[in-house]
């Protein structure tokens, strides 16, 4: 049972685009604090169930409740509590860094001083920047800047619809990083979307999979993943031998892959002792044993079920 | 919150290269009149003025500051239109087309609000075009050409207005000639608002008001019925007030249409802005 405060309550909502059902039935609810990851194929219905949070689309049906009011009946007061980065980050790109995060301070309802905004450019590691054009920064320049903007009214719940997309690994670390920061350090609840299943595997502690508008499974991360099958990669010799033990064995069973000097099969953690046992009392040399246990194994696993 | 909206609207048309091509043009136009006016003045006048000679005696300075202001002003007002469209055409489907508007809406103040702040802010913009037309024609005609009684050419024969009865014509013709433009600024917005990308709110606008000046203009009794609700028709009302007696039941009208034709169209672009699920 969580004890922690609800942010976000979404239940059984529903959008339409004329007769196609885009979002169907998604239900979901993030706690004070969460790295909530939202994960789903492209086309699953992510960005329009963020979108519906934050009052871009109007959903057909169900019901959205941030920091435990109606979004429909307080949204400009929920609003002013919520930061979010929607697909790109993009800006006015005749205006400067600085004179964009005025604008948004503004129409945010805050007043922000010169010093706030250079303190937010130095979080996000653009120090020096303010005075420069958007139209001339990178994507990963915008991306920093967008969560700059993010920050500007500290906000208690960020949206971060796949706030890594186009940026380069270091960009993409430096991202990563700043939500750890953001969790961490300024105790923000986050919902982050992403393509990439790993980062969320690193960042998240909750999670939902959505596929063609429904949900697929939701829970704790850690959780999802250790209920889920490891893929186990056995270095040895000779494989012939090693693949004619296992088939005779109790692990029969299991999905196996033969390469030339490997043998991966898809098992659960206890097994490996065994199997290793095994190999080596039938003079299998085994030379290493590689285990993953990744999310997006989890996610395809998840999806492909779900779509059969 | 509309002030500081009104604030952040004027500031990105202050910071937008296209904002300064109207203002850009109208200077530049009305340098040429000007010019040509100094130098050709006279022969131009007595192209008008020729018809007359054999029955009026014409004393004094005709081509004056006030005559060179109309000249200028009747010939600008056709090109300010789209001038104004430029601008405020693209002041919805621009952030769409940037993608500026995920974030402008997902800030806690209401779609109305920010709507509210785009109309207010092409109404000053609109002001500024104005006023700049104003300036150029009216100040620095005078300064150029002096002041003086205004004949004003009229199908019908020619109309003389004293020194001093002229000032509040213009600044009443000027006032009905921004109404007939905030009709123009508020059609281009409403149409913004249906649009992902600039050139097509701006492309529909001049389309429109060509359509309608056309059956304004064609003589034909089909097009009678409507031709008086047209916003073009009323377009060119300004000069009601250089009209000996004063046509106040025909400028009245032109108001009551221009005002009409704002009031729907915002009603339109506030139905259409509110309801938009943002999908670019």
């Amino acid at each position: 049972m969580n004890h922690a405060k609800k942010i976000v309550e979404v239940k059984h909502l529903v959008k339409y685009y004329g007769k196609f059902c885009a979002v169907s039935d998604v239900s979901f609810d993030v706690y004070e604090n969460d790295v909530f990851g939202f994960l789903g194929p492209n086309g699953a219905g992510k960005s329009t169930t963020l979108r519906m949070l934050l009052s871009l689309i109007k959903p057909t049906h169900g019901t959205i409740a941030l920091f435990e009011k109606s979004l429909s009946d307080h949204r400009s007061a929920i609003l002013s509590k919520v930061g979010c980065i929607v697909e790109k980050p993009d800006f006015y790109k005749y205006l400067s860094a600085q004179k964009n995060l005025e604008v948004f301070a503004r129409i945010s309802g805050i007043g922000i001083s010169k010093t706030k905004i250079a303190e937010l450019l130095e979080f996000v590691g653009l120090q020096g920047r303010a005075n420069d054009k958007v139209s001339g920064f990178s994507h990963g320049m915008k991306q920093r800047l967008g969560i700059a903007q993010t920050l500007l009214h500290d906000p208690d719940l960020i949206i971060l619809d796949e706030p890594t997309t186009g940026l380069d690994p270091q960009g993409i670390i430096d991202v990563r990083n700043l939500i750890l920061q953001l969790k961490h350090e300024k105790r923000k609840t986050v919902i982050l979307s992403s393509h990439i299943l790993s980062e969320i595997e690193r960042i998240a502690n909750r999670m939902i999979i959505i596929n063609k508008g429904k949900t697929v499974v939701q829970g704790n991360v850690a959780d999802l993943v250790s209920s889920s099958a490891l893929i186990v990669t056995f270095n040895l010799t000779p494989v012939d031998k090693a693949l004619e033990v296992l088939q005779h064995s109790n692990f029969s069973a299991c999905k196996t892959l033969v390469n030339n000097a490997s043998l991966t099969l898809q098992t659960h953690a206890d097994a490996i002792a065994q199997i290793n046992a095994m190999f080596c009392s039938n003079d299998i040399q085994v030379s290493g044993i590689e285990v993953k246990r990744q999310l997006e194994d989890y996610f395809l696993q998840q999806v492909q079920s779900y779509a059969n | 919150m509309l002030i500081k909206c009104i604030y952040n609207e004027l500031l990105k048309i202050a910071y937008k290269p296209r904002s300064y091509i109207g203002i850009a043009g109208i200077i530049i136009i009305n340098a040429i009149i000007l010019f040509a006016m100094k130098v050709d003045g006279s022969f131009y006048i007595s192209l008008v003025t020729g018809q007359f000679e054999q029955t009026l005696a014409f004393e004094g300075g005709i081509l004056n500051g006030n005559l060179v202001a109309f000249i200028s002003i009747q010939m600008l007002i056709i090109h300010v239109p789209l001038l104004i469209a430029f601008v405020t055409g693209d002041l919805i489907s621009g952030e769409s087309a940037m993608g500026t508007i995920r974030l402008l809406l997902t800030k806690p103040v209401s779609r109305s609000t920010i709507l509210w702040s785009k109309f207010f802010a092409s109404a000053i913009y609109t002001l500024a075009v104005i006023l700049c037309l104003a300036f150029m024609s009216l100040t620095l005609g005078k300064i150029l050409f002096g002041a003086g009684d205004l004949i004003v050419l009229k199908f019908d024969g020619l109309v003389v207005f004293q020194e001093q009865d002229i000032n509040w014509r213009f600044l009443c013709g000027f006032s009905l000639a921004f109404l007939s433009l905030i009709t123009v600024a508020t059609l281009a917005l409403t149409l913004s608002c249906y649009s992902e990308n600039s050139i097509g709110p701006i492309v529909a606008t001049m389309g429109i008001i060509l359509v309608f000046t056309i059956i304004g203009s064609m003589d034909v009794p089909v097009f009678d019925r409507i031709r008086p609700f047209l916003f073009t028709t009323h377009m060119a009302a300004w000069r009601y007030f250089f009209d000996t007696p004063l046509q106040t039941k025909a400028i009245l009208h032109s108001i009551f249409i221009l005002t009409s034709h704002c009031v729907v169209l915002l009603g339109i672009a506030f139905y259409k802005f509110n309801r938009n699920d943002i999908l670019s």
